[in-house]
């Protein structure tokens, strides 16, 4: 059974010290997906947050994360490789590049998401502009960041399997090592360890996402009883299939 | 912009084969979507048992780890579990289905179950059975919601496509890895471009088809513009 086969490449110790080992290869795979989501982050955050906390260039928030679905990260990867050359540096951008959008949209909404009635209230009480921001915006919108931050990470965790075809390294080398070889239980093997990565961080993003509700909300919402006002939807940036 | 000119016929096969790969997977799964959201609603509805309900909400959160699964190794996966080749486009229409339906299930779920309880009551009183109902009153009264679920869907499988061309399954992705092992960045961009202008064109259809069967939703969509023109006006002058 080829599924066997699979799955004996993966727990065959044979394959996993060196430099080209499981072991080496799984930890670049996860290394450059979060370095690329950090970089992201670093840039979008600031800018999701101004974009909520202002109210200007909406448009432009919620134009980016819907085109992001539409653009080909294969594309992406392979214009970039071409351009800049077969190197680490140009899968990363293409990376950081294909998690801005995720990230921004989930900055921005998270800001958005809260009532206009909390941001009077704060006001009336005398806050300034920043302390609104940093004490009420920001810890009330931190679900719904994790949310984006957790949509980039599964963005770029697939695409960086798929960046191993213009010469990054990562959990993609095996799958087109096996393909010139026609080593398919090595492919499925590799295939199986990057579904498992993303699961194992979609899990992780979820539990975050729910530890980072303020406890004040969190106690709200526990409270709430049949018959109550349901809760308002808020723009959640759902992932798509990457 | 010579290179495309001159390679039209290559950029219109690799279109052709990319929609006949891209479109079944839209159908298929916004047809699936609809029976399988039917049945979480009605094993989530109130009063039902807990493990219906628990049921139910299984059947949300497997559909939503699905689409958690990365899309290459998913239409590696898929041979070796339905038994066809690697390279047989099979393995990406199904791979995209099931993508498809991890988006739309959802979809319907929130569409059908957002229909108001009130609604669906008078339905019945005015003595509708049940089929009639579902298709006259709350398959109508989700379509919104199913509409921008659909467009969701349409758009993201018709990136997705590409990626099956690194395992060699034709598509407008083919443009992607024939122009890196070439060197023509034309043909990549070439490539992306024709993808976006795809999704813009699926997207603007399923648009134009969604006014076409829910007339209705047209008055509404200028009643929000209005209200939200009211909204912006007051925030304006406040």
């Amino acid at each position: 059974m080829i599924i066997g086969q699979a799955f004996a490449w993966v727990v065959d110790p044979t394959n996993y010290g060196g430099p080209d080992g499981v072991q080496a290869r799984l930890w670049e795979h996860v290394w450059i997906s979060l370095l690329a989501v950090l970089i992201a982050s670093v840039i979008a955050v600031p800018i999701g947050y101004l974009i909520g906390h202002t109210g200007r260039a909406r448009g432009l928030a919620i134009a980016l994360s819907g085109g992001i679905r539409a653009l080909p990260t294969l594309g992406v990867l392979t214009l970039f490789g071409l351009l800049l050359g077969v190197n680490l540096q140009a899968p990363l951008l293409a990376l950081v590049i294909l998690a801005v959008p995720s990230v921004l949209a989930g900055a921005y909404a998270g800001i958005e998401s809260v009532e206009p009635v909390t941001v009077d209230a704060a006001r009336a009480q005398g806050m300034t502009g920043w302390q609104i921001l940093t004490r009420v915006e920001i810890p009330l919108g931190l679900p719904l960041l994790i949310g984006g931050i957790r949509a980039a990470v599964l963005q770029v965790v697939a695409t960086a399997t798929l960046a191993a075809y213009v010469g990054a390294g990562g959990l993609g080398g095996y799958v087109f090592l096996g393909l010139k070889t026609q080593d398919y239980a090595m492919m499925l093997g590799a295939s199986i360890l990057v579904i498992a990565l993303a699961i194992a961080f979609e899990i992780v993003f979820s539990v975050l996402q729910r530890a980072v509700v303020p406890a004040g909300v969190a106690e709200r919402s526990t409270r709430r009883h049949p018959g109550s006002r349901e809760r308002t939807r808020t723009p959640l940036p759902e992932g798509t299939p990457s | 912009m010579n290179w495309v000119l001159s390679n039209l016929d290559t950029i219109w096969d690799d279109t052709v084969a990319h929609l006949a790969v891209a479109v079944p997977p839209i159908i298929i799964s916004f047809l699936l979507s609809i029976p399988i959201g039917w049945l979480v609603v009605r094993l989530r509805r109130p009063g039902a048992s807990r493990v219906s309900s628990g049921l139910g909400g299984a059947v949300v959160t497997v559909a939503g780890l699905l689409y958690a699964v990365p899309s290459l190794p998913l239409f590696i996966a898929l041979p070796g579990i339905i038994g066809t080749g690697l390279q047989d486009p099979v393995n990406v229409v199904v791979g995209l289905t099931l993508y498809g339906l991890a988006l739309m299930v959802r979809s319907t779920v929130d569409g059908l179950g957002s229909v108001d309880a009130a609604t669906t009551s008078a339905a019945t009183a005015m003595g509708y059975s049940g089929a009639q109902r579902f298709f006259r009153v709350d398959l109508p009264l989700a379509g919104p919601v199913l509409l921008a679920g659909l467009r969701v869907v349409a758009v993201s499988t018709i990136s997705l496509t590409t990626v099956g061309a690194v395992l060699g399954i034709q598509s407008l992705g083919s443009l992607f890895t024939d122009g890196i092992g070439r060197n023509i960045p034309e043909e990549i961009v070439s490539g992306i471009v024709t993808v976006l202008v795809l999704a813009i064109v699926i997207d603007g259809l399923l648009v134009l088809l969604g006014r076409a069967v829910m007339p209705w939703t047209r008055k509404d969509t200028t009643a929000k513009r209005r209200a939200r023109r009211v909204l912006q006006a007051a925030e304006a002058t406040s």
